[in-house]
């Protein structure tokens, strides 16, 4: 008996045995649901992580200079912690220094950032993340404007009371109203608005577009970073990743000259890129891909203990069936065949249902979470194939004992 | 009649020369020499058959008679190539099949033996066609040659009109007779009927028996395995069974005139 004609004749016991193959089919079907589901969100997270994510706080290709690490992965020792307090605080006059080594088509920012309170007029005020950044911030983030636009190199240099401002203060203080021009209350300081920044949408569910953007040297300064003359960073964008790998080493050359560091002691800064927060990403992503291979394992052995059941049952159930082949001319073979197909096409019928299922609960999840959806292609070919081979699996003892019954005894049975 | 004639004849000379002068070959489609098959039954041995000799020529139709216990299930079993003997050679159609593994017998049956059973034996999910399909499916005959050949088979029975019928549609003597096309549909050697009228009225055991008697007629060698006397009197020849061996073989005139009384 050809392959084909063993598949069709599983297709038709499945067909005429409607019920009993759903209920056999089932196992399979969640353990292959979870899994693509469970796939395609580790796989969405993933991409969200390197596209928009790590895209949003960290720019293509550039890095940060830093008193100690923003992200920190894991826990951070005792000894650690008390190091990074020691270290001196990276303040404005190490600037210059650190990027005097630099070539000519980086582009860098120092850059302040702290959450402070908004207000315009009598409307209630609104709490905002504000950056005090240079006129480069906008070219580095790749930040476009839908109005007005941003600061002039002189009101950079100058440090003049100007913001660009995100898209949630439009609509918190400037629904139909113009927003250039007005005036606008960091804490005390009154700023006038030049430009309103494109949506930046969320991320995990918190908006990205509650923010103001003022000159570094303004008097914001002083609101984001209390400590007179202390700055959180300095962002450097190099045209390529070869090229940043090449200035953060010049950068952590400069600094150490500049900070007077004798070659045995260590940096006393640090130098932190977007790798930095895709690496905890990817510690986060490890254990989240082991409930990822856990859940729809279970759910696969237990899918396949039910079809071995429902195997043993039909060689039960059909004996005489086996009886009657063999009195045809069946092999062992062709008996064994027979019900390893039988077996594995129930579970790829159950596999390919839950590919649909799964998909559907990745895009529900989706639809109802800050969680993207992402279905990756290989896990649906995975999917079947493990939810074939499931059956094949779960149907060789079944199978093998069918096919190893005696003829006589077989054509005896009720 | 001369067809009486010329059986009388056969038997005479089955007198002189016997089983064990027939050659496995051409003329012989069965012969068996010696066939023991015991029983281990817990223990206890059974010898259900003590030593079998026979030998069935081609186009003859033999009916095989003995009570129960008398080791005709047996035999039969060995005939059809479902089990093998624990001692003798049994040649079918020219071939040593005693010694044969399991699945050099499955394709022997497939090829050699159309077996028809007392409770018909279709898959009941199948078709009357698909049912009849089933031994060219295990021959590896292509798609469509297997449902021309089905369907001839089942034209042959008069049941060209029930072919996509299923089982529980048809009336006891139409699966018989869809279990008549499934024997046949692979041209075998012998037909094997194992009490082909047992779970039939009288009227469609007649009507079976008609069957049989054509299939005879035109030159298929038929062995039908009976306790029924009346039915195996439809034979040309019956042999008795008892105790494990060959009681009496004889035309089925000399058994009418013996057990009958005419």
């Amino acid at each position: 008996m050809s392959f084909l004609e063993a598949v069709r004749l599983a297709l038709h016991t499945i067909r005429t045995q409607k019920l009993k193959s759903f209920f056999s089919a089932v196992g399979v079907c969640i353990g292959v649901t979870f899994l693509i589901a469970v796939v395609s969100i580790i796989e969405g997270m993933s991409q969200y992580m390197q596209n928009d994510f790590a895209g949003k706080f960290f720019p293509v290709n550039t890095f940060e200079l830093r008193h100690r690490p923003n992200i920190t992965i894991g826990n951070v020792t005792e000894e650690q912690w008390r190091e990074w307090q020691r270290r001196p605080r990276l303040r404005e006059t190490d600037i210059a220094a650190a990027v005097r080594n630099l070539p000519a088509d980086v582009a860098w920012t120092p850059y302040s950032a702290d959450g402070i309170s908004a207000a315009y007029g009598n409307l209630k005020p609104k709490q905002v993340q504000a950056y005090n950044v240079g006129a480069d911030y906008f070219r580095i983030k790749q930040l476009k404007l839908t109005a007005g636009r941003v600061f002039t190199p002189q009101e950079d240099a100058l440090g003049a009371n100007v913001i660009v401002i995100g898209k949630d203060l439009v609509d918190a203080f400037f629904t139909g109203i113009d927003p250039i021009g007005k005036e606008i209350k960091l804490g005390p300081i009154p700023y006038r608005v030049v430009g309103v920044a494109e949506p930046q949408g969320s991320t995990f569910g918190i908006s990205m577009d509650k923010f103001v953007i003022a000159p570094f040297r303004s008097p914001l300064k002083r609101l984001t970073n209390r400590q007179k003359g202390v700055i959180d960073a300095v962002m450097i964008q190099s045209p390529s990743e070869l090229a940043m790998a090449g200035n953060m080493e010049i950068v952590r050359e400069s600094m150490r000259s500049h900070r007077g560091l004798r070659p045995a002691q260590p940096d006393n800064f640090s130098l932190e890129t977007a790798s930095g927060a895709l690496e905890f990403f990817a510690k986060i992503k490890k254990y989240l891909a082991l409930a990822g291979i856990a859940l729809p394992a279970i759910g696969l052995i237990v899918g396949a203990m039910v079809i071995m059941n429902i195997m043993l049952v039909a060689v039960a159930e059909r004996t005489r069936e086996i009886g009657v082949r063999k009195s045809l001319g069946a092999r062992r073979r062709d008996i064994l065949a027979q019900f390893l197909v039988e077996s594995a096409t129930l579970s790829t019928v159950g596999a390919a249902a839950g590919v649909g299922l799964g998909i559907a609960l990745a895009y529900v999840i989706a639809a109802v979470s800050p969680l993207p959806a992402a279905v990756a292609w290989w896990s649906v070919v995975l999917a079947v194939a493990v939810g074939g081979g499931v059956g094949v699996v779960a149907g060789v003892y079944p199978a093998s004992r069918a096919a190893r019954l005696d003829p006589i005894a077989a054509l005896r049975a009720d | 009649m001369s067809t009486s004639a010329d059986l009388s004849v056969t038997a005479e000379r089955r007198a002189v020369t016997g089983a064990r002068g027939a050659a496995p070959g051409r003329e012989w489609v069965i012969v068996t020499r010696g066939i023991e098959r015991q029983y281990d039954m817990g223990g206890e041995v059974v010898r259900a058959l003590r030593g079998v000799d026979l030998a069935v020529r081609r186009n003859e139709y033999v009916a095989i008679m003995g009570p129960s216990g008398s080791g005709k299930s047996t035999f039969m079993n060995m005939v059809g190539c479902l089990d093998t003997p624990s001692a003798g050679e049994y040649w079918l159609n020219g071939q040593l099949v005693s010694t044969m593994s399991d699945d050099a017998l499955a394709q022997v049956r497939n090829k050699e033996i159309g077996f028809v059973f007392q409770t018909f034996n279709l898959l009941p999910r199948a078709t009357a066609l698909q049912n009849v399909e089933l031994p060219l499916v295990y021959a590896g005959v292509g798609a469509r040659e297997r449902k021309e050949r089905a369907a001839q088979a089942l034209e042959k029975v008069q049941l060209g009109q029930r072919m996509s019928h299923k089982p529980n549609e048809l009336s006891g003597g139409q699966r018989q007779r869809v279990a008549i096309a499934r024997a046949l549909v692979n041209n075998p050697s012998i037909l094997l009927a194992d009490e082909p009228t047992g779970n039939l009225d009288s009227t469609t055991s007649e009507e079976i028996m008609r069957v049989f008697e054509t299939l005879a007629s035109s030159g298929q060698t038929v062995i039908m395995v009976t306790h029924e006397p009346d039915i195996a009197a439809h034979a040309r020849r019956v042999v008795v069974l008892r105790d494990g061996v060959v009681a009496s073989d004889e035309s089925a005139e000399a058994y009418r005139a013996r057990v009958l009384g005419g």
